[in-house]
């Protein structure tokens, strides 16, 4: 049998990746599962928008890090994911919005992300496809987009070349304590590590299960649409006061419509169906934003699964009583600040003190032994409906 | 919203068969399809103001006709020229209409899509003036129009005589009829075919028509390249082994503007692949295709898949099928005793197995050629809508692209308009090249829209203070 690694990875999206990549650079001896090929699940098949004004603003510090770190991704990650920087509006068509708007740009302001207020003859000389009856935009200079598909393809690379034991299409089905670490179960037998990392996204509530956690996890079905290739109709990021909208034109010309509408699915399932009222509804959203839309073809929508925690901020920390056993997950605009926060679990995997505060799980626990922070309670809306980028 | 016992997409024989069939078992039915008439792609019927000469009818032109009475004597609900984009629940249509959007429920519904065609690239295949087979059948049949002065028809199957004879009733020239198969493979072939008399008389007669009209026949040859600029100047071909490789022989040139080409059909099954019914690979089928019953019945409750849409076989396997499919759907409603069921069933499933034997040998001839897609060059476009080569899919692989939607994912090969149809087969045949299997390379997931559809039809009338949006996200 080979010597334990120094650390095993469960979950190939955004944030297993990005430990497994940051910890293999430092020398950890670094093992990581995907059942299925990496970053095909939410980190390939969200919409890639990278912006403040759908950002929490708790999360503000960590996705202006993360912003930085995707505008520089060729430098750190070594390939491509097609990051665009350009600007961003919010737009307020509504007295409502408005009000909405000012608060929200001014709360995110407050947390450091640097968005104006501005009116509709400044936002169209930014946007000039904006249709009519802007009464009010957020623009933030910060924003911009990636290619959200070619994540996997990206991280492949960069995680062989860093020497990351990769083991794609292999199941783990369970994980055991074991004296000086972690047996992680596959088909093939036992895996053993002296680390451990949870990182499986919308199935982290099973992973917890393994070791004993019960850390509930919400499931989101996100429904994205693209049309077709058309000519230049939108050359910035565009949004809704609500958050229910996001919109950008890629540079080979098709147009992504997301903003979080709802469709059908489960863990079990995937994004298994969409809702044609909500696929509607969304791109009237966006053709009454960018009305040069209509004449585009629908090409394909699809869903995709977020997970959320019960106060929609990460899961990101050490696991309570379980020494070297680590969950990282379910960042609420997990796309846009996923490689920060996962660099910060690095960090602290590493022995470093992480440059941000990390989101230790104890809060989540449904176990009434451990006490939930005022935050938790705070964000526990019942009819809340998740923001999407 | 209109609701109904059995919706059925696709109005071609399969289609019309198996509305009829449930409808006279006392379903109340609704039969959708993008033409304006029923008779699906075989049956197509030209458009109103456009008559054809009734010299030039054949018997086709009759059996498009008996179906479209059938359809309008009966109490089928006829919605025609609805694009059927959405398909949803268990079942709820979404299709874009003369009406604007409009929405269908039953909970049953048949599947009755129709084939596609297998297009195997070569050098020049995107070049203005080249068509598939099916589209030069849709162009004569529809519009009444020859694909060019003069042209090169080309590729494998029934279609390419029916094409040609076509083209030569209308009017045009054929150059060249360019055959995969050798004169040994129809021999062989046609004591099968022998079991459907009157398609191998019609077979016959365009043969004899072809002949009368001086048309050269070049067996075992395939197009090796087309050149031109604006428009197809030249098409070369070159002979063949059984396989589809090149033997090496003498090529051959043709000054044409037009070529009409198509390597065989794959079934388009869309719907049974959105609603994430089983499938299998059945490369005698075309390619991937729904499991089934002897009924039709899929893997999804309530769904029936019929016709080229299922497994591709020719009109008259898809009519039975599509009966057999009607009639399975009124049983489980609950509408048909089980011994009218067992009667009509039995009958038409017999019907059914004496109507494959010719399909089967049809098939043999319209097979996949792997080889031909092995010889595909490095910078031969692959995926036309997103401007994919085949060295582009080959790096893809190598980067570790393992399966056909990451491959996808990779290169955008089959992100485009088509959405996948046109390159989808000789993407997924080299993948397997390297994964061992199409069943490891696995089918595109299904997606709706069924078909791009503008956004302007989808959105309606609407004031944005009417958009149902959600609840805002907490800050």
């Amino acid at each position: 049998m080979s010597a334990p690694s120094d650390l095993a990875i469960v979950g190939g999206g955004i944030h297993g990746a990005t430990v497994a990549l940051f910890c293999a650079r430092a020398g950890m001896k670094t093992v990581l599962f995907e059942r299925g090929s990496l970053c095909r699940e939410a980190s390939g098949v969200n919409a890639g928008t990278l912006t403040m004004q759908m950002t929490r603003v708790a999360l503000i510090p960590y996705a202006l890090q993360a912003h930085a770190m995707w505008a520089s991704a060729r430098e750190w990650l070594g390939h491509d994911v097609g990051v665009v920087v350009c600007d961003g509006l919010s737009l307020a068509f509504t007295p409502r919005e408005v009000e909405l708007l000012s608060f929200r740009a001014g709360k995110r302001r407050e947390a450091g992300a640097p968005i104006e207020l501005i009116s509709e003859a400044t936002a169209r000389a930014v946007e000039p496809g904006l249709g009519e009856g802007v009464l009010l935009a957020g623009h933030c200079k910060v924003d911009g987009y990636a290619n959200a598909y070619l994540t996997g393809q990206a991280y492949r690379a960069a995680l062989i070349e860093a020497g990351v034991d990769l083991r794609e299409e292999t199941p783990v089905s369970g994980v055991d304590r074991e004296e000086g670490g972690f047996a992680v179960q596959t088909a093939a037998g036992p895996v053993r590590a002296r680390r451990l990392v949870l990182a499986g996204g919308v199935w982290l509530e099973e992973m917890a299960a393994w070791l004993g956690i019960d850390l509930p996890i919400k499931v989101l079905v996100n429904q994205l649409a693209v049309t077709e290739r058309v000519a230049p109709v939108m050359r910035t990021v565009v949004g809704i006061a609500s958050g229910l909208l996001s919109l950008k034109q890629y540079p080979h010309g098709t147009v992504v419509i997301g903003g979080g509408w709802q469709g059908k699915g489960d863990r079990q399932r995937g994004g298994a169906e969409l809702v044609p009222e909500s696929l509607i509804g969304n791109m009237r959203l966006a053709c009454h934003a960018i009305p040069a839309l209509r004449d585009a073809r629908l090409a394909r929508a699809w869903a995709g699964l977020e997970a959320e925690t019960a106060d929609a901020l990460p899961a990101a920390g050490p696991i309570p009583g379980i020494p070297d056993a680590y969950v990282c997950g379910s960042v609420h605009s997990g796309y846009t600040s996923g490689p920060y926060i996962a660099r910060l679990l690095a960090q602290r995997i590493l022995g470093q003190e992480p440059t941000d505060p990390l989101f230790p799980i104890d809060r989540l626990l449904a176990s009434p032994a451990a006490s939930p922070s005022p935050s938790a309670d705070a964000g526990r809306a019942t009819d809340e409906q998740p923001q999407h980028v | 919203m209109t609701p109904a016992d059995l919706i059925v997409v696709g109005a071609g024989p399969a289609g019309a068969a198996a509305a009829l069939a449930a409808s006279e078992a006392g379903l109340q039915v609704v039969l959708l399809d993008e033409a304006f008439a029923p008779g699906g792609q075989i049956y197509r019927a030209p458009p109103q103001p456009l008559s054809v000469a009734p010299t030039a009818r054949g018997a086709d032109d009759a059996a498009g006709d008996a179906l479209r009475a059938a359809v309008a004597a009966s109490a089928v609900v006829w919605t025609g020229g609805a694009r059927v984009w959405s398909i949803s629940g268990a079942f709820r249509v979404d299709a874009v209409t003369a009406a604007g959007s409009e929405s269908f429920t039953a909970p049953r519904l048949v599947a009755a899509t129709g084939a596609h065609e297998r297009l195997v690239p070569f050098p020049g295949w995107t070049t203005p003036g080249v068509i598939g087979l099916a589209a030069a059948t849709i162009l004569l049949k529809s519009q009444g129009m020859v694909p060019g002065r003069r042209t090169v028809v080309a590729g494998c199957g029934p279609l390419l005589a029916a094409v040609a004879a076509k083209i030569v009733a209308g009017g045009g020239e054929v150059a060249a009829v360019v055959d995969l198969a050798g004169p040994g493979d129809w021999l062989k072939a046609l004591p099968r075919m022998a079991s459907r008399p009157d398609l191998l008389r019609q077979g016959l007669g365009w043969a004899l028509k072809l002949g009368a009209a001086r048309v050269p026949v070049l067996f075992r040859h395939m197009v090796t390249g087309v050149s031109g600029g604006e428009t197809c100047e030249t098409v070369t071909v070159a002979p063949v082994d059984a396989e589809g490789r090149l033997t090496g022989g003498r090529s051959r040139m043709f000054d044409v503007d037009a070529l009409a080409i198509g390597h065989g059909l794959v079934p388009g099954c869309e719907i049974p692949k959105l609603l994430r019914a089983a499938h299998r690979f059945a490369p005698e089928a075309g390619g991937w295709t729904p499991v089934r019953d002897a009924f039709g019945r899929c893997s999804v409750a309530g769904l029936y898949a019929v016709g080229d849409g299922a497994a591709v076989a020719g009109a008259e396997p898809a009519r039975l099928s599509g009966c057999l499919a009607g009639l399975a759907a009124a049983q489980d409603a609950g509408r048909l005793p089980a011994d009218v069921f067992a009667r009509e069933a039995g009958a038409a499933r017999a019907a059914l197995d004496k109507a494959l034997v010719f399909a089967g040998a049809i098939n043999r001839l319209m097979r996949a050629r792997p080889a031909m897609v092995e010889a595909i060059a490095a910078e031969t476009v692959i995926c036309r809508c997103e401007d994919v080569r085949r060295g582009e899919i080959e790096a893809a692989i190598a980067a570790g692209a393992r399966e056909i939607n990451q491959l996808k994912h990779f290169t955008r090969c089959g992100m485009g308009p088509c959405q996948g149809r046109m390159c989808g087969e000789t993407a997924a045949t080299l993948l397997a090249r390297h994964v061992g299997s199409r069943e490891a390379a696995g089918y595109w997931t299904g997606r709706p829209p069924l078909r791009p559809v503008p956004l302007a039809d989808l959105l309606g009338q609407f004031d944005y203070a009417d958009i149902p949006v959600p609840t805002p996200a907490p800050l």
